[in-house]
């Protein structure tokens, strides 16, 4: 039977061309406004490591101003300052833990060739290639006894390993940076976490750095923040190790722990670290330390932009409206046909046949309006791209995978379901005698 | 009128009509909300910075050699920019209204760490600074020549004395005072560091366009960097494009010891900084016209339908002594009328949304003008919409009457 229906549905939209056209038209343009939107939700939103994203905590120490919290309401600082970086590093509490901070760094010309090329650079200590999982292409990262060392060592990215070394194996050469010489360690794979979880606070979509190398060696060389640096007071004086010393925040701690109790236990060790600087007349505020996951921490910072909600909202708005609209000219379609229903329906249909010979007419139109509207989020997203595309985040976030396409098919499908059902409904209620007298 | 029986036979077909009006109360409340937002928007991007912004770009100089003198650098980059055929003016900052990075300071006035600071956007500038940014000080003075000094960090000045501040700042700082009065009283930085006030602009812009103290700024009489220098030039009207690509050239040239980066007119910057607001403008327009021609077509559809299932009807009316012209009204009027109920749920719908909006986003309130502008549109819109099937519908025959009764 639903083959046999399969093919009715075919044919009454092919007697009414123009009607069941404006009906795809309509769920295919709400269907494609809405993923348009929801694609972008999707990706800002996404967890950019699945696998890990609950055992990697983001450190926040209430390093702040007595008189004023760093964000209301009672928020402690999003950053941390060296300090306390440091000395959550050396106590080593967590399986793993990480600092960071962007920094920038010049590549000098190896052949007569080359010109000098700026890099964005992360200065981290060992754990990070473990902690983050990073991918690699050659070699690995360093190890601790490096960062005690201060060794001169260096991660390259795929993408600076292919402007350097040609996309060979470089592992063991060496680089040139600001004047000191680098070994390369390791070269990364193809490494793209969106959102860029570990440094949300310096471009939650921007690229992952080119370079990456120990923190001990660039604070050795005194290299500063090229991210955010923020300060509730000045150092007490000038100089790198004043600025050190101070109360100004600019690096992230990341941690790893498994399970509630790890949690606690580490939760614990911050707040008596946080008493323990109390007495030397640190952390003048109550104690207001968090550990908070990966997808914690997105929803946290606001990783997904505000713009992006308003549009979510009005887009599904704006499906409500072409579903209505598609409601309204079913039912026309359908009252339309009275004579032909009340004639099945003499002849001995049940109501059921006659539900369900509509609801499979209504499926297939939601079916073509699925794949217009499929279509349609494809353009939605260029246009999106064309619209911010001096930002160069966005290319990275219009992006359209197999969950979304089936998604925009069965948000369709189910749309065009549940417009059906009113009209289908009131098909079912015609009577078998009342249209008869008038055919 | 006919309203009673208009109004009566809508009743007897109740489904149909109250889709069509539900259908323009949800546009209705999207296309309100929708347009407060992009009043906001727009509002917000026809602020002006107060600078120069046809006239300025910056370049940035990052040196990567050891052996970079950067003073001396800088002295003679200096020289070699203010001297440059087509630049009227420069100056090395750290950067500049919109940009979007930048530094922020507490600004008090009394010292004391009880005291609650208001933050300032801080520019880094010499005695070229109010030149070269093309900003009007409407009182006091500028900076002169041995004001200026260079951060030194083994040094005693860890704040150089002087100030200029825009007079937004002016007014939070000292609201009961002219901007005149203002000048030469002292403020305190980092709680105890005194500064003295010594001129107000007029207005210029801090680098973060979305932060509640963007008109907020300060001009300090201070050199800061290590190999890092941005220098903001501003060109003789007409002449920024020329120079650009000379400037870079030059100064390139003049050390390799640096590289030549990140060069951005002040144009690119304001159009960068403003660009999602932009175009979350043309989204949102994008979306209210698509959505007023989608509901227009329903009405069009709808009216279509009811049209061709009165066929009969209509011709037994004309039968009956009805003129075309009467005809044509009796449809008109029933949209006027399904259009009523969607507009009236529509204001209260796009109320309501709104209230919401504003509660979960950073929103404001949307105009009140806003509401019965829409419900005016809506009615032109089902208006136009549905002339064509009424027209059809006078069209029809009186003697379509006489078949098939």
């Amino acid at each position: 039977m639903f083959r046999y229906y399969l093919k009715l549905g075919a044919l009454s939209i092919r007697k009414n061309p123009i009607l069941s056209a404006l009906m795809v038209a309509a769920i295919a343009t709400g269907i494609g406004a809405c993923m348009t939107i929801i694609n972008i939700d999707y990706v800002m939103s996404g967890n950019p490591i699945p696998h890990r994203s609950d055992v990697l905590y983001h450190v926040q120490l209430d390093s702040w101003d007595p008189y004023e919290a760093y964000r209301d309401p009672d928020q402690p600082p999003d950053q941390t300052t060296y300090i306390d970086s440091t000395a959550l590093l050396e106590a080593a509490k967590a399986r793993r833990q990480v600092v960071s901070y962007r920094s920038g760094r010049v590549i000098e010309p190896q052949g007569e060739d080359q010109l000098p090329m700026q890099v964005s650079s992360r200065s981290t200590s060992a754990d990070f290639f473990a902690m983050f999982d990073t991918p690699f292409l050659y070699g690995g990262g360093w190890d601790k006894a490096s960062d005690d060392r201060r060794e001169y060592v260096v991660v390259l990215s795929k993408a600076i390993n292919e402007q350097l070394f040609g996309g060979e194996n470089s592992v063991g050469r060496d680089i040139i940076m600001n004047g000191d010489p680098y070994r390369v360690s390791g070269v990364l794979d193809d490494w793209e976490p969106i959102p860029r979880y570990y440094d949300v606070s310096n471009g939650a979509f921007d690229e992952i750095e080119e370079v990456f190398f120990p923190f001990s060696v660039s604070i050795a060389l005194e290299l500063s923040s090229s991210g955010n640096t923020s300060c509730w007071k000045m150092p007490e004086e000038g100089g790198q190790q004043a600025f050190l010393n101070s109360e100004c925040i600019w690096m992230q701690v990341w941690v790893e722990l498994h399970g509630e109790s790890e949690v606690r236990e580490y939760q614990a060790f911050l707040d008596a670290y946080a008493e323990s600087q109390k007495e030397l007349g640190r952390f003048p505020r109550p104690l207001n330390n968090r550990l908070k996951n990966v997808m914690e921490w997105m929803e946290d910072q606001e990783v997904v932009e505000e713009d992006v909600q308003v549009l979510l909202g009005l887009a599904v708005l704006f499906l409500i409206v072409c579903l209505l609209n598609t409601i309204g000219l079913l039912l026309a379609k359908i009252m339309r046909r009275s004579g032909d229903i009340s004639l099945r329906r003499a002849l001995g249909a049940s109501r059921r046949a006659v539900f369900s010979q509509y609801i499979v007419e209504a499926g297939l139109i939601g079916l073509a309006g699925g794949v217009f509207g499929i279509a349609l989020t494809w353009l939605g997203l260029q246009g999106i791209k064309i619209l911010y595309g001096e930002l160069e985040f966005v290319g990275r976030i219009v992006g359209m995978d197999w969950i979304i396409i089936l998604a925009a098919i069965g948000l369709a499908i189910v749309s065009a379901l549940g417009a059906a059902l009113y009209p289908t409904w009131r098909a079912c209620g015609i009577h078998p005698a009342s249209q008869l007298k008038t055919l | 009128m006919e309203l009673g029986p208009i109004w009566r036979a809508l009743l007897r077909n109740k489904t149909s009509y109250s889709l069509i009006a539900l259908q323009i109360a949800v546009t209705m409340a999207i296309m309100v909300n929708a347009i407060g937002i992009i009043q906001e928007r727009s509002a917000l991007m026809a602020r002006s910075s107060g600078v120069d912004e046809d006239n300025l770009f910056y370049v940035n100089s990052i040196g990567f050699s050891p052996d970079l003198e950067f003073q001396a650098l800088v002295a003679e980059d200096l020289e070699a920019l203010r001297n440059f055929p087509g630049v009227r003016n420069a100056v090395m900052t750290n950067t500049v209204p919109l940009q979007g990075g930048g530094w922020s300071q507490g600004v008090q006035v009394e010292p004391g760490e009880e005291f609650e600071a208001t933050s300032v956007a801080i520019y880094f500038v010499d005695e070229h600074g109010i030149d070269t940014f093309g900003v009007n000080l409407i009182a006091g003075r500028n900076f002169t020549p041995t004001e200026i000094t260079w951060y030194d960090p083994e040094g005693d000045v860890r704040w150089p004395p002087q100030g200029i501040i825009s007079q937004a700042m002016a007014a939070e700082l000292f609201p009961d005072l002219d901007p005149e009065e203002v000048v030469g009283k002292v403020t305190y930085i980092d709680d105890a560091t005194p500064v003295t006030i010594i001129g107000i602009t007029e207005r210029m812009q801090a680098a973060w366009k979305s932060w509640s103290g963007v008109e907020r700024s300060m001009l300090v009489p201070f050199k800061r960097g290590e190999n890092f220098a941005r220098y903001v030039i501003r060109t003789k009207p007409g002449y920024r494009d020329e120079v650009i690509p000379q400037i870079e050239q030059m100064l390139a040239e003049s050390n390799k010891g640096r590289i030549i980066r990140h060069t951005r007119t002040m144009t690119e910057v304001r159009k960068r900084s403003y660009l999602e607001d932009s175009a979350m403008v043309k989204l949102l327009v994008f979306i209210v016209s698509l959505l007023t021609a989608i509901t227009s077509l329903g009405i069009v559809g709808l009216a279509s339908f009811s049209v061709a299932r009165r066929t009969k009807q209509i011709g037994i009316r004309r039968a009956l002594g009805a003129t075309q012209l009467a005809i044509l009204r009796y449809f008109m009027l029933e949209n006027f009328l399904v259009s009523s109920v969607g507009v009236l749920a529509g204001a209260m719908l796009a109320v309501a949304l709104n209230i919401w909006m504003v509660q979960t986003f950073e929103l404001t309130r949307v105009a009140w003008y806003l509401i019965p502008a829409a419900m005016l549109v809506l009615w032109i819109v089902g208006q136009l919409a549905v002339y064509g099937p009424a027209r059809r519908a006078s069209m029809v025959s009186p003697a379509v009457a006489t078949r098939a009764v």
